[in-house]
């Protein structure tokens, strides 16, 4: 009887239960990190000390939004805060304090914050707003203007601050965007830029483009389910235009087709495989699909033949030189490398189980950099081992499938969409961050959700949880 | 079939297909590479090597001859090295600019080989200047020293015996793996034999240091850490005092004195002259180039390396084969007319009375006497053929040692050369030679070398009267006894009942009528010994000598071998006899001033003809 009385029973306690999991796990490993002769984890003059005042602050701020704050407060809210967001993002531009390379710290006080990371919040829900309008259809012009101003105004003044990191996450709204009815073309597009533009650079624009050709055909010809020719036709075409130039002997050509044989296979079978998963993905009339295949094809031409242009006068050194090292184009452990080969070698050496809790060597001597922060996943992957790390991406994809599942069933549609907006900025960091640390993407500096420290991402991603737990905990009460 | 998945469980899949590649990753850094490891402890390790105090060598009355002094090697760590005051370290070391700027150069050219490793930057920097860097050494982050022993000698004696330590080289630590850069090994003499005792055992302590390449403290306690131990004392068998004396009475003369205590086989001195002085040693880089070219080849032990005709001291050899042979007595006697002459064969002999018995035939050192003894031996009836008398005269020869090595510790030891039938038959042909092709062979020239540490064995021999103990220079202890190859007696194939007529006869060259070894008398001794004159085809005879004192219980037998020194008489008798003196009586006497200092001056230098060596 006793159940009935508690209605706070029926929030949800995973996602309270991994929280709280994460939180005093980066707690102790940032202490780990930092901690020197006979420390305190108290000793609040120490980022290990203060970080636990974050968590408090955290946790008190998650309590008044479940039980003082009411749900609907952040609707109702919503342009007040994200205008108050812009308007931040903007004085951080004018009077903001910069460090490594970006300007986005604003010292309020004694406390310095980051308004890029609330920013992250108040775009969720103006979002959510905006799209959970009665009638609210992606179809129609007007629509599509209002989110897309939403989206590219912080996009645009955090891009301004130089904080790459936190723009890419505004990239992860578009999964959103698809589960609310967008067409999968745009993601599928979105996807073949990034393949063309990374095949441009590190083989040639002609491999980019022969590639390029292939997905068009196996596209093509499995749309019309002929899906023997398909493999067929698009595995002779590869072939064929692979050895064209040397078959014709053009030296120039020659040049840039640098790559093996049996590289050719594997773009082959890639090719084969991105097939399926754009099946998957989109669901248009065959009309349609033909006509968006071809603009495809037409715009992935131009773009193949425009990022050689682009990577050698647009981007800046600093961004070319990331992109050289993550594509290993340049081997440098000494300098632009030096973070990822350093955080490779704390996380490698961690092994199986890893060296024990304080015992890290790479990441407590300093080798690993930022390693409190952005590489906080090097002391796991090096003290904990690979089940340390095992257990974190669990927690994580245990975080994240719960918000899906719950904002999916939401009746409320404003609730739904702001749960996929949590769920895809907490995927987005954890894949850029960990990714980063272990050498698949670029290094990035972004934040590793609830474990990295940084009072400002602490706050804003519990923040943002606590939200979304009071909204799917009113929600079930309809 | 066409089936779709719901864009929730799209995004759900795409997300898991993500995370999976994440977790694939992972696997494959941290389980499958294993590189990872060994990069992080490259990273964060340290270890400082302790290098433990080498050995002292102590002479056979507990002197030390050789003892270690401190001195520092400064070492660098590049990347820890800003810029930094290049005159002052110069000023500080007396160094050239250009050295430093060289050191630098070559770590930046390597830096990605040393990391965050150390390396030499000076080595063997005295107290002194030592002292002056640690005052500074503040205003030069990245230089430490490390402290290092060098070798000190109190002694001058023994350049050669002790021989040098110096660095280890590549092809050095290729046989030696358990040896590192760095290292210091002894390359020659007793610091070569026994290095594994004198170097002992390198310790480490291992340290973490951050990504500055600051020392952060100790790794896990030191439970890593190798605590260094010190190598053993070695006490030789030498007399550094007489080693010292024979150095000096050898002086300007090319050679080798080598003194063995007979009844226990231990080395007193080994002298090669020219040698390797002591004072080069502790720098043995500096003067390498000096010592290699000079002509005479300090490096050269000649007192085992060098093998040459032992001349009439060999008479002893045949005189007691012929008496173990049955084919010579005490009273056997032969006339000589100023030689032998048989046929075309003419052995030449200086003027004496005829005939003579067997010891005055070693008295006067009576060349025809062993012509007939020698040819006797060899056609003897007993032997069906020369062959087989030959080879059982070989035999003897060899079972005093000659022919192959000792088997001391000497570095190096050579084994000399004693011929064989083979030599003969391919020299006159297989059944075309007798003993008088082999005549020479009576008075020790021919075909014979011998080392002079073989002339001392085989006169420590005569002195125990038929046995010796295999010639060594490393007294044992309780920790490392002495190999049992040095403590068991060696017979010779002789009966020993026949060595007191050779006694008699050494005796009687020293002292009797006609005798050869007249300018061996020692006041207060009773001196037994044989000169020899050894011919060579290289300029004037090689002077040879061996002696051993007193008479009965002897406690010395020298060997001397003057090369070029003419007649045994003139400089190896006078150098052993003094050798002997020297040490049984401690001094001089008054009588044999002037002969000491005719020795001291006596300049052979130039008698010495200079030949091209092979290396």
């Amino acid at each position: 009887m006793n159940r009935h009385k508690n209605p706070y029973r029926k929030l949800d306690w995973t996602l309270i239960g991994c929280w709280l999991a994460l939180v005093l796990f980066g707690w102790i490993n940032i202490f780990s990190v930092l901690h020197g002769e006979s420390s305190n984890i108290f000793d609040f003059h120490q980022k290990y000390g203060m970080h636990f005042v974050w968590i408090c602050i955290s946790l008190v701020s998650a309590f008044l939004i479940i039980r003082v704050i009411p749900a609907n407060f952040w609707q109702g809210t919503a342009w007040i805060t994200y205008g108050g967001v812009i308007l931040l993002l903007m004085a951080t531009l004018v009077m903001g304090v910069s460090s490594h390379g970006s300007q986005s710290w604003i010292q309020i006080g004694g406390f310095r914050l980051q308004p890029a990371e609330f920013s992250k919040i108040t775009t969720s829900l103006a979002l959510a707003t905006v799209m959970s309008k009665y009638g609210f259809s992606l179809k129609t012009l007007p629509n599509i203007a209002r989110v897309a101003a939403v989206l590219l105004l912080p996009m645009a003044i955090i891009l301004l601050e130089n904080e790459t990191g936190s723009m890419l996450v505004y990239v992860g709204f578009l999964v959103v965007l698809f589960r609310e009815g967008m067409s999968g073309w745009i993601l599928v597009i979105g996807f073949l830029i990034v393949l063309e533009f990374i095949l441009t650079i590190i083989t040639s624009p002609y491999v980019a483009l022969v590639v390029g050709l292939a997905v068009f055909l196996m596209i093509w010809f499995f749309k019309k389910d002929q899906y023997l020719l398909g493999v067929l036709v698009t595995t002779l075409t590869v072939v064929a235009l692979a050895f064209l130039p040397k078959l014709l002997e053009i030296e120039a050509v020659a040049a840039v087709n640098p790559l093996p044989a049996e590289t050719w296979l594997a773009i082959i079978l890639s090719v084969v495989a991105l097939f399926y998963i754009i099946r998957i993905i989109i669901r248009s009339p065959r009309k349609t699909f033909e006509r968006n295949a071809f603009i495809v094809l037409l715009c992935g031409v131009l773009f193949v033949l425009s990022v050689q242009f682009f990577y050698s006068h647009v981007l800046q050194d600093h961004q070319r030189n990331r992109i050289d090292v993550f594509l290993g184009l340049v081997d440098d452990p000494k300098g632009v490398g030096y973070n990822l080969h350093q955080s490779m070698v704390a996380i490698g050496s961690g092994g199986f189980a890893g060296k024990g809790f304080m015992n890290g060597t790479q990441t407590s001597l300093g080798y690993v950099p930022e390693q409190e922060t952005d590489f906080i996943f090097c002391t796991i992957g090096e003290e904990w081992g690979f089940l340390g790390a095992l257990f974190i991406l669990a927690l994580y994809l245990t975080i994240i499938f719960r918000i899906i599942i719950l904002a999916d069933r939401a009746k409320d549609s404003f609730t739904r969409i702001y749960g996929y907006c949590v769920a895809m900025c907490i995927a987005v960091h954890i894949v850029i961050n960990i990714g980063m640390t272990i050498g698949l993407m670029p290094v990035i500096g972004i934040p590793l959700p609830f474990l990295s420290y940084g009072g400002s991402a602490m706050l804003a991603f519990t923040a943002m949880l606590a939200i979304f737990i009071k909204l799917a905990f009113e929600d079930r009460k309809i | 079939m066409k089936f779709y998945l719901s864009r929730r469980n799209t995004i759900l899949l795409v997300i898991l297909v993500i995370f999976a590649i994440i977790a694939v990753r992972l696997f494959s850094i941290q389980i499958i590479q294993k590189d990872f490891r060994e990069t992080a402890e490259n990273n964060a390790l340290k270890y400082v090597t302790i290098y433990p105090a080498r050995g002292r060598i102590l002479d056979r009355n507990g002197n030390t001859i050789v003892e270690n002094k401190i001195t520092y090697d400064i070492m660098v760590t590049p990347r820890n090295v800003p810029e930094f005051d290049t005159l002052a370290i110069c000023n500080i070391f007396g160094l050239d600019l250009d050295y430093v700027r060289e050191k630098f150069a070559s770590y930046k050219a390597n830096a990605r080989k040393i990391g965050f490793g150390s390396m030499p930057f000076l080595k063997q920097v005295g107290s002194a200047q030592f002292n002056a860097f640690a005052e500074k050494a503040f205003l030069f982050p990245g230089f430490d020293a490390v402290a290092r022993t060098a070798r000190v000698y109190p002694v001058n004696a023994g350049g050669n015996l002790i021989g040098y330590v110096s660095e280890v080289d590549r092809d050095y630590i290729e046989a030696h793996p358990e040896y590192r850069a760095g290292d210091y090994a002894g390359k020659t003499g007793i610091e070569r034999a026994y290095e594994k005792r004198l170097a002992g055992e390198k310790g480490y302590t291992v340290y973490y240091r951050d990504a500055h390449g600051q020392i952060k403290g100790h790794y896990e306690d030191g439970a890593l850490d190798k605590e260094a131990v010190a190598g053993s004392d070695i006490t030789t068998t030498i007399d550094a005092n007489l080693q010292a004396y024979g150095e000096i009475l050898m002086r300007n003369k090319v050679g080798s004195v080598v003194a063995i205590e007979p009844s226990t086989g231990e080395i007193l001195t080994l002298i090669s002259s020219p040698g390797i002085d002591v004072s080069q040693l502790a720098e043995i880089n500096k003067y390498y180039k000096e010592i290699s070219e000079n002509p005479y080849n300090p490096m050269f032990n000649r007192t085992v390396q060098s093998a040459q005709p032992p001349g009439s001291v060999f008479k002893l050899v045949n005189g007691l084969i012929g008496l173990q042979e049955g084919v010579l007595t005490r009273e056997t006697r032969y006339p000589c007319n100023r030689g032998y002459t048989n046929g075309k064969v003419h052995v030449g002999c200086h003027g004496h009375p005829s005939p003579i018995n067997l010891p005055q035939s070693i008295a006067m050192s009576c060349n025809a006497y062993y012509c007939y003894v020698l040819r006797n031996i060899m056609d003897n009836r007993k032997y069906d053929n020369i062959e087989e008398s030959f080879n059982k005269w070989r035999d003897y020869v060899t079972s005093f040692g000659f022919g192959h090595k000792l088997g001391s510790d000497v570095p190096y030891e050579l084994g000399g050369n004693v011929p064989t039938v083979n030599t003969y038959n391919k020299l006159h042909g297989k059944g075309r030679w007798k003993s008088l092709s082999i005549i020479s062979l009576s008075i020790g020239q021919g075909e014979l070398g011998c080392t002079p540490l073989h002339l001392a064995n085989f006169c420590a021999t005569i002195a125990n009267r038929g046995w010796f103990y295999t010639p060594h220079m490393i007294k044992g202890d309780e920790e490392h006894p002495l190999d049992s190859a040095y403590t068991v007696k060696n017979y010779p194939m002789v009966d020993q009942k026949y060595f007191p007529l050779i006694v008699e006869g050494m005796n009687m060259s020293v002292y009797g009528d006609g005798g050869t070894s007249h300018v061996a008398q020692v006041p207060g001794v009773n001196m037994c010994g044989k000169t020899g004159t050894a011919q060579n085809p290289h300029g004037d005879d090689h002077s040879v000598f061996i002696c051993f004192a007193p008479k009965d219980n002897p406690q010395i037998a020298v060997a001397a071998y003057i090369e070029n020194g003419g007649f045994g008489a003139t400089w190896a008798a006078p150098i052993a006899s003094l050798i002997v003196e020297k040490y049984l009586n401690g001094e001089i006497a008054d009588s044999r001033k002037e002969l000491e200092t005719r020795v001291k001056n006596g300049y052979l230098l130039n008698k010495v003809p200079v030949r091209k060596r092979k290396r």
